[in-house]
């Protein structure tokens, strides 16, 4: 187990690498460069620019800088400027003379905003798009899982038509959609919740059901199509054979067994809604971490970009780890090797 | 079913099978009407296509692209049954308008992420090894960047002649409309390439193709003259999805301000169009959105029916 995880965590790096080539790649392939606004600015103060963010560096050299800062730490010492705070996501102070303090993972600075860098979006917009992507996960589990479930069971009744009525409808309509109707009832006509804004509980409701409701309806189908394959395996006809009460062997038979798929499917759909959803954001007026997506790519806020993409790969990539690890739990035939 | 009939009293009925010989492609198409929601899936298909190409006749493109300040944000009303936007088009010339270029880029995007994953997972699955491992490999990179980002990303860097127009089949329509088409369909072909690669790892080892190679068929004729057509099944189900999620896709990244550019009017940026007005401008999202749902409904409707007249343990 120890040994799969730490492989698992050399496979992190690989596709962190990867990754990071890919977008470093396709980043720069735009013409253009951050810098190159419409009204265009006298070329002694853009090639200034260019050469404060060391933009005129050959694209290699960029990138290899680029991981420089984030991989390796540093330790400073005597007179410190409060920014470094900012630059770096990891201080810690060392016992010692002046103060040397270990700083790690600098994610660099962000273009458009000059007075932030990537560490302070990730300090005060990941934690909104957190609270807004956990809040919608688990509405859509609340939501999709019992809906699959007494689909599956009452198969082929009222019951099952009708959940999966809704669930096909909530897999058909876009968010684009469903989030300005929600907006549009609660927030315009029963004026129960605000329309959009961010701070208080209220402010959470609306953007949670918008993208919760679509994501239940992807696991409804999910969980009702995995637990009605699983109904007519053998191991279910031979407990209850034995005697097993129905209640007993859909929830330890089929149930631990039906959920490995949707386990599957929840792993990437974490990484997706915790690291920012830029429609429902945008729509919203949510500060998080999507509306950094968005504005970083329009403004080439190079470093945003990359920060913003590693994170998310980070995300997903831990978040499969951990599904990895529940596999074995319900299924103990699943062995690491 | 293919198979001999059995009667109330135990008896095998022979006589009605040899009168109803079917082929597979007769057997799902007969379930496939057999099934509810997939025939009103069509319906309902059928009559969207009927209302952007009937209505093509009731209004010119020039109309849905016309701008009329006087009549701006009008409601509906017996001269714009759908209102106007911002400018003062007319919303129902411009849905019209609109729902043929948002079909369109399904249709086509689809073509492209279909064949792209088809190809990529027959290569991948035949052929093995390195191959394989490429391929994968390249497959999970892509999976591991959000998708929203790679289009956006995409669309800056293929969008600098983003005013320009271009004419397509007689009609002026913005560059954008085919740089969006190809996006959607470079980065949505992953799923079903994983799915044909795993078919043709099972389906490679099967005695048909053995006895194929024996005979002496080349990797060509084996991998399309007789692995691809026993991948029809999944590659039918994925190409009528996928249409759906290419329309979304351009809906989200219009109303995002990424997708495509007036003139040229779809679902999507209609929609866009809408966004400040939520509270009292119904009429500018109503249309266009009804029409993005309605669609996709209708699609995941045949989709769903499709899947189930192929699956051959889907017995009713």
């Amino acid at each position: 187990m120890a040994r799969f995880i730490a492989r698992r965590i050399l496979w992190l790096f690989l596709v962190l690498f990867t990754v990071s080539i890919i977008t470093f790649t396709l980043m720069h392939a735009v013409p253009g460069g951050p810098f190159a606004q419409e009204k265009a600015l006298p070329p002694a103060v853009l090639a200034n620019i260019n050469a404060k963010y060391n933009l005129d560096d050959p694209f290699l050299i960029q990138y290899l800088n680029y991981l420089g800062d984030i991989l390796l730490p540093r330790i400073t010492s005597g007179k410190q400027p409060k920014s470094l705070e900012h630059e770096f996501l990891i201080n810690i102070k060392l016992p010692g003379e002046g103060d040397p303090t270990l700083r790690w993972m600098n994610w660099g600075p962000s273009y458009k905003s000059s007075s932030r860098t990537v560490n302070d979006i990730f300090r005060e917009n990941l934690p909104i798009s957190f609270q807004l992507g956990v809040s919608a996960l688990v509405i859509a589990m609340c939501i999709g899982i019992p809906l699959g479930i007494m689909a599956a069971l009452k198969r082929n009744t009222v019951y099952d038509y009708a959940g999966m009525g809704v669930a096909i409808f909530g897999v058909s309509v876009p968010v684009i959609i469903t989030a300005p109707l929600l907006q549009y009832i609660f927030g315009v006509q029963l004026r129960a919740v605000p329309v959009s804004g961010w701070g208080s509980f209220q402010h959470m409701i609306l953007p949670a059901l918008a993208l919760g409701f679509t994501q239940s309806a992807l696991l409804a189908r999910l969980t009702r199509a995995s637990l009605l394959q699983v109904m007519n395996e053998d191991y279910i006809r031979t407990a209850r054979a034995k005697g097993v009460s129905e209640r007993m062997v859909v929830i330890r038979h089929a149930l631990k067994n039906g959920m490995i798929p949707v386990i599957t499917v929840i792993g990437p759909l974490f990484a997706a809604l915790v690291t920012g959803t830029f429609v429902v954001e945008t729509i919203f007026g949510i500060p998080g971490m999507g509306r950094f997506f968005v504005t970083s790519v329009t403004g080439r806020d190079y470093p945003v970009i990359m920060g913003t993409i590693l994170l998310y790969a980070i995300f997903l990539v831990l978040a499969n780890l951990i599904v990895d690890l529940i596999y074995a739990w319900v299924d103990p035939r699943i062995r690491f090797d | 079913m293919a198979t001999a009939t059995q009667t109330q009293t135990g008896v095998i009925n022979l006589q009605e099978e040899r009168r109803q010989p079917q082929s597979m492609t007769r057997i799902v198409v007969r379930r496939f009407f057999a099934h509810r929601m997939a025939v009103v899936g069509v319906i309902l298909l059928a009559l969207i296509v009927l209302y952007v190409t009937v209505g093509a006749f009731f209004f010119t493109e020039a109309y849905a692209n016309k701008t009329n300040v006087r009549a701006k944000f009008a409601a509906p009303s017996a001269d714009y049954p759908f209102g106007t936007d911002s400018v003062g088009r007319d919303v129902m010339a411009r849905t019209i308008y609109g729902g043929q270029i948002s079909l369109a880029i399904g249709v086509v995007a689809m073509s492209i992420s279909v064949t792209l994953g088809t190809l990529i997972g027959l290569a991948a699955g035949y052929f093995g090894g390195l191959v394989d491992a490429i391929l994968m490999r390249l497959v999970e990179a892509i999976l591991t960047i959000p998708l929203l980002i790679l289009l956006l990303l995409l669309s800056r860097a293929l969008m600098e002649i983003s005013s320009s127009t271009t004419v397509i089949l007689g009609r002026e329509i913005s560059v954008t409309v085919v740089v969006i088409v190809i996006i959607i369909g470079l980065t949505s072909w992953m799923g079903l390439s994983r799915i044909v690669r795993s078919l043709v790892l099972s389906l490679k080892e099967q005695e048909f193709v053995v006895a194929a190679r024996s005979m002496g068929a080349g990797n060509g004729r084996i991998i399309f003259g007789h692995i691809l057509p026993n991948c029809v099944a999944p590659i039918m189900v994925s190409a009528t999805l996928e249409v759906g999620v290419a329309i979304v896709i351009e809906a989200a990244l219009s109303f995002l301000g990424f997708g495509v550019m007036p003139p040229t009017a779809t679902w999507g940026n209609i929609l866009n169009g809408a966004r400040q007005s939520i509270d009292d401008l119904w009429w500018l999202w109503v249309a266009p959105g009804a029409l993005i749902m309605m669609t996709v409904l209708a699609i995941n409707f045949i989709g769903d029916g499709l899947r189930d007249a192929f699956d051959p343990r889907s017995i009713k």
